[in-house]
């Protein structure tokens, strides 16, 4: 399919540059979805008569899956551009929810597990990465503005997702609005047929909107040698194959890891942990379950404007530092979160808000973070590889969390005090996170793609 | 070979329609959040 190529989709002169982040949102604000499977978990639980943790596996292959595809992916991404690519991840993501649709009207769990975990999770990695290294590319004077904008989106589509999935699985059984009433099953698959095909809908407006700027574009008065001047921003390039050969890479994994590792503690249990936080000694809570679904709304913007407001800082401050920020400041929060959190619900919610905001502008600023390292050349393959800190900071979040919990009672009993070692291991992982950063130097020139006319001898080996 | 961009005009209304098409979904999803939100201070 010719049409969908690199080369049809380089930019004629004139072309405004600001309609490349709308068409980055349009794919990002579709698989932020992702983020808003809770709105129908339950009625899933009750149609297949699952556990939580069977029908939670569903999400969870989905984000291990993100993470593979965009690992294994990237390098494809990058060579066949963002059409290309755009137009994959809508046909896996809108195929993901039509597979899962057929299992929820058939009743096959492992099609679910197939459809929106396997082959939706594929078009989860595919289109998080589709965008960036196009927007860095059209951006060079603000590359974390541009990055931001769109993966802002990925935080936003669950704030779409949530009340628009909650208001068609009212419309679509007849039953809703009865006492204690949960979506039917076969409202969840007509709910899974229309996002097909919404989603397929706006991700091929991204698709067609999209254009990569001419070999040698640059925006009117950016000056490269301003680029230059910055210690740790290169202006050479390193291929994927090499990045993952460097220290600097692994270090800005660890610290990726460290930080959404932290973020995903407070994220999974944001709800019953307020309600915990603020447990009284005859067990009620001074926090209602519309107050906890109100802290949980709350986190989903700070998560959202973390992701546009520290990364589009990032262009200023640089990198590193706002990499120092989310991890050195994250720590000290999280310690006072853990040892006073539960002195008054303002404290509480005003550090969780911007621990959270910390965790979003993590993954907003690192693509910006690989530019500045690695260059342009495979940024986007580079991003790839370095989600997979995502998918294993997925696993390990909350198993550190509810390992702790477990340990500490059963939930409905637990208090603030019970928090207390899980959020105190989070701030040894920050700390941990922080010195990987503080460690991120610029890449040996060995390591760099020879310049034009230029020969690299051999190929590098793995940094020491 | 550097080509700047010089100003650009004639997409005007299709960055507005292109904004406007994420834009609304985005602020529709933004309200609904601060509206459940509201209760946290209500």
């Amino acid at each position: 399919m010719g049409w969908l190529d690199r080369e049809r989709t380089i930019a004629p002169p004139g072309f405004n540059r600001w309609l490349v982040p709308p068409a980055a949102l349009a794919v990002h604000l579709c698989i932020g979805q992702a983020y808003a499977t809770s709105v129908y978990k339950t009625a899933l639980v009750k149609h297949f008569g699952a556990s939580l943790t069977e029908v939670g596996v569903i999400f969870s292959i989905a984000i291990v899956m993100l993470g593979l595809s965009a690992a294994i992916m990237g390098t494809w991404v990058d060579k066949n551009g963002p059409r290309k690519a755009m137009f994959t991840s809508a046909a896996f993501w809108a195929s993901g929810f039509l597979i899962g649709s057929l299992g929820i009207f058939s009743h096959q769990l492992w099609l679910v597990y197939l459809g929106y975990g396997v082959v939706g999770g594929i078009g989860l990695g595919i289109g998080y990465i589709s965008p960036v290294s196009t927007l860095i590319k059209w951006f060079p004077d603000r590359p974390g503005l541009a990055t931001g904008m769109a993966i802002m989106g990925f935080g936003g589509g669950a704030l779409i997702a949530s009340p628009v999935s909650t208001a068609l699985l009212k419309m679509y059984d007849p039953n809703s609005g009865a006492t204690g009433w949960v979506a039917s099953g076969e409202s969840v698959g007509k709910l899974f047929l229309t996002l097909a095909v919404v989603y397929l809908a706006y991700m091929m407006f991204g698709a067609f909107t999209i254009k990569v700027p001419a070999e040698g574009w640059k925006p009117a008065g950016f000056d490269p040698a301003k680029v230059r001047a910055a210690a740790l921003v290169t202006t050479d390039n390193v291929s994927a194959k090499n990045a993952v050969k460097t220290r600097q890479f692994w270090l800005v994994w660890i610290a990726l890891f460290c930080n959404v590792t932290a973020g995903i503690g407070i994220l999974e249990q944001a709800a019953p942990m307020i309600q915990d936080f603020f447990r009284q000694p005859d067990g009620t809570s001074l926090a209602s379950a519309a107050v906890a679904a109100g802290f949980v709304g709350l986190l989903s913007i700070g998560n959202m404007s973390g992701r546009f407001a520290w990364s589009a800082t990032s262009d200023v401050t640089g990198r590193k530092r706002i990499y120092m920020v989310f991890l050195g400041v994250g720590a000290l929060l999280y310690t006072v979160l853990a040892l006073a959190g539960s002195t008054t619900t303002v404290l509480y919610v005003a550090l969780a808000f911007v621990i959270i905001s910390f965790y979003g502008g993590g993954f907003a600023t690192a693509p910006a973070y690989l530019r500045d390292l690695f260059g342009t050349f495979q940024v986007g393959a580079i991003h790839g590889r370095l989600l997979t800190a995502w998918s294993a900071a997925g696993v390990a979040g909350p198993l550190i969390v509810n390992a702790f919990l477990d340990a500490q009672g059963k939930p409905g009993a637990l208090n603030a005090a019970s928090y207390q070692p899980a959020l105190l291991t989070m701030v040894g992982l920050l700390v941990i996170g922080f010195v990987a950063n503080l460690l991120v130097s610029p890449v040996d020139a060995r390591f760099h793609e020879p310049r034009p006319g230029g020969v690299r001898s051999e190929e590098p080996a793995l940094e020491a | 070979m550097s080509t700047a961009q010089s100003s650009v005009t004639p997409s005007t209304g299709k960055l507005v329609i292109a904004w406007a098409l994420v834009g609304v979904p985005l602020a529709y999803g933004v309200y609904e959040t601060l509206t459940r939100v509201a209760a946290l201070f209500g």
